[in-house]
């Protein structure tokens, strides 16, 4: 295991109980997006393209929540976490 | 290219989605680390209000009735006012924590223009349920918001209106054009949807 890995592990280990709650936020807005295609796969329409219009092809509605996610996750979390990190130090 | 109504619900969902996230991620760390970074105190605020924004092309576009433009049109004033309020907290224009009751006004007016709009019974299908049932919970909802915001430091309160506006964009994943609720669908309500 490389330095960097342990080290990066190490800090994960030691985030706070808030830090940890921020940082899963994305990752399970994710999986709630996931769970959702996975339970009426006929919502994605990307699945079944032939003969839809644009919007049905553009909207829907498990992957909007899988992008809410994404974005939280790269957009706000990081630097949420750094900062909550920074207070606390 | 008008999109089809439930896709305009779906669009709406995905912003309350994303400011339930941040209220609740703000209600985690406290208003003082939010505020760290000036781009991530004017995020929600900024998200709401733009929410305001667009629900003017939802006004214009999806009238089918006076009471429609009425209901539509209100909630774009008062998500623009609570939008604009919040800024105004943050940048520091603003200096009356009275302001913070823009943000249950709008809840408050959005759940009666829902309730009141919605001329058809609970059951005559999954739109006019979930109008019914958004219009309560808003209403239930801005109760939450008053209490938060005359106790703006409480993580309890404020991950409750994070809550409340999470379970809204459930609610606005969920509608359907013309769909059944619990099995029921009025014959008057149109051909089903898929």
């Amino acid at each position: 295991m490389s330095t960097q890995l342990a080290s990066e592990r190490l800090a994960v280990a030691r985030r706070s109980a808030r830090a940890r709650v921020i940082f899963a936020l994305g990752p399970v807005t994710i999986l709630a997006g996931f769970v959702w295609a996975i339970l009426q796969p006929y919502r994605i329409t990307l699945l079944h393209p032939r003969g839809q219009g644009f919007w049905w092809l553009l909207v829907e509605p498990p992957l909007l929540v899988v992008l809410a996610g994404v974005a939280f996750a790269l957009v706000v979390a990081p630097g949420l976490i750094d900062d909550l990190e920074e207070a606390e130090a | 290219m008008i999109p089809p109504a439930e896709h305009v619900h779906w669009l709406f969902a995905t912003g309350f989605l994303l400011l339930g996230l941040c209220l609740f991620a703000r209600a985690v760390v406290g208003e003082e680390v939010w505020g760290r970074r000036r781009w991530r105190a004017y995020l929600w605020p900024s998200l709401l209000f733009g929410l305001g924004v667009l629900m003017w092309p939802v006004m214009v576009f999806f009238t089918n009735s006076a009471i429609h433009m009425m209901a539509h049109g209100s909630w774009a004033q008062t998500m623009m006012l609570a939008g604009a309020a919040e800024l105004g907290l943050v940048r520091g224009k603003l200096k009356s924590p009275l302001w913070r009751l823009a943000v249950p006004l709008a809840l408050f007016a959005s759940g009666a223009a829902l309730l009141v709009h919605e001329q058809n019974g609970w059951f005559f299908a999954r739109s006019a349920f979930l109008h019914h049932a958004l219009g309560w919970w808003a209403i239930a909802g801005a109760a939450v918001a008053v209490v938060s915001a005359l106790r703006p430091r409480s993580p309890v309160w404020s991950s409750g209106v994070a809550l409340v506006l999470v379970v809204v964009a459930v609610f606005l994943y969920c509608d359907r054009d013309v769909a059944p609720v619990f099995g029921h669908l009025s014959p008057l309500a149109g051909e089903r949807h898929r």
